[in-house]
């Protein structure tokens, strides 16, 4: 290399530096503005959300997946067979055994969900992540998606709302149902039904991410027998239980 | 001084040219609202006053369609920095950030039918703030 190169070199490197001294405190901020605790990425078509509800740890009586649901999204507690409701308790008895089952039944988080085919402004939507949600942005109230949804997970808003979280908007007219807590999901977070399951010391509700073969959901419903909810309909819930 | 009937016209005019050309056209004072946080809005206030519907509109897209949840324009964040710092919210009254403007510029207000008007953590007038929040 001969001098001048080399003195060119020199200027250019120092340039460079000096340009990105500049440039990267901006950078640095927006960044870190940026980062908070969740990430700016769109939902990801790798993952599937999903849900494994062990039945056999699942106390009877017991209502606090409810409650923690009411918490979080800022619900009333259904007074009355119209009200919102986006988790219940159900029990279920064999008559022939006397076997009794309780178990929550909220949103099944289908591959291929009926809400999502029948709604007329496309306000049912399928996440790429799994998730099925309600835009209500779109929604228009016509309440297709619950007569579609053979769970009968939705709900309809009747009556004013008051007292709405900032992270989970909610008003009359609309369609709603279990988000799978999608904004502490978004977070790096779990579902409140499921924390409260765990705090209650129950452990029956697992979340985690059906495709990735590693995780804890995937492990359990590899190693056990597990039912989808009306698997005949071939909905391919995300939701699944063990001991049904 | 008095001028002849036939001139008024013409001297008004002729004012409020001068007016003009110096800059001197008054508007009408803008509501009086309780202070915001201290510190920059996301975009420019101008800019803000005629678009942020806009804004919003974009951004809530990608939060419920496909879970980017720190945007720019978010209406939580609009929240936390315009709620009153005396009650945490921006409706209320009409000193209150978003109901005294919709008020005063007489729009129907829809986003609070659904949405939180308080603030997610409490408010002090001066507490500063980022440019983008979740």
């Amino acid at each position: 290399m001969n001098p001048v190169d080399k003195r060119r070199r020199d200027f250019l490197g120092g340039a460079a530096a000096v340009a990105g001294a500049m440039i990267a405190p901006g950078v640095f901020l927006y960044d870190y503005a940026q980062a908070g605790s969740a990430s700016s990425a769109p939902a990801s078509g790798k993952v599937r959300w999903g849900m494994l509800i062990d039945t056999t740890k699942c106390a009877t009586g017991c209502n606090d997946c409810v409650v923690a649901c009411n918490t979080e999204h800022g619900l009333p507690p259904a007074a009355s067979p119209t009200d919102a409701q986006w988790i219940r308790k159900v029990e279920l008895k064999d008559l022939r055994t006397g076997a009794v089952r309780s178990a929550p039944v909220m949103c099944q988080h289908c591959a291929e969900p009926p809400c999502v085919d029948v709604c007329p402004t496309g306000a049912s939507f399928k996440r790429a992540d799994g998730i099925v949600l309600v835009d209500r942005h779109t929604c228009i109230g016509c309440r297709y998606c619950m007569m579609a949804c053979p769970y009968n997970a939705r709900s309809f808003v009747h009556e004013p709302t008051t007292g709405q979280k900032p992270d989970v908007p909610r008003g009359k007219g609309c369609v709603e149902s279990c988000t799978l807590c999608v904004h502490k999901v978004d977070r790096g977070g779990t579902p409140s039904c499921v924390e409260a399951c765990a705090a209650a010391g129950h452990e029956a509700i697992l979340f985690g991410d059906l495709n990735d073969p590693a995780s804890e959901i995937s492990r359990r419903i590899r190693e056990a027998a597990t039912t989808q909810l009306r698997a005949d309909l071939r909905t391919d819930n995300g939701v699944r239980y063990r001991g049904l | 001084m008095t001028a002849p009937t036939f001139l008024r016209p013409l001297l008004a005019a002729v004012l409020l040219l001068a007016g003009v050309a110096a800059g001197e056209v008054t508007r009408a004072a803008g509501p009086a609202l309780d202070p915001a946080r201290a510190g920059p809005c996301v975009e420019d206030p101008k800019l803000m006053r005629r678009l942020h519907m806009e804004f919003l509109k974009h951004d809530r897209d990608d939060t419920v369609r496909r879970g980017i949840r720190p945007v720019k324009h978010s209406l939580s964040a609009c929240v936390d920095c315009h709620a009153s710092a005396k009650d945490g919210r921006v409706l209320g009254s009409e000193r209150h950030f978003c109901q005294g403007c919709h008020t005063y510029a007489a729009v129907k207000l829809d986003c609070f039918d659904c949405h939180a008007a308080t603030a997610r953590q409490p408010v002090t007038a001066s507490a500063p703030t980022t440019g983008v929040r979740q």
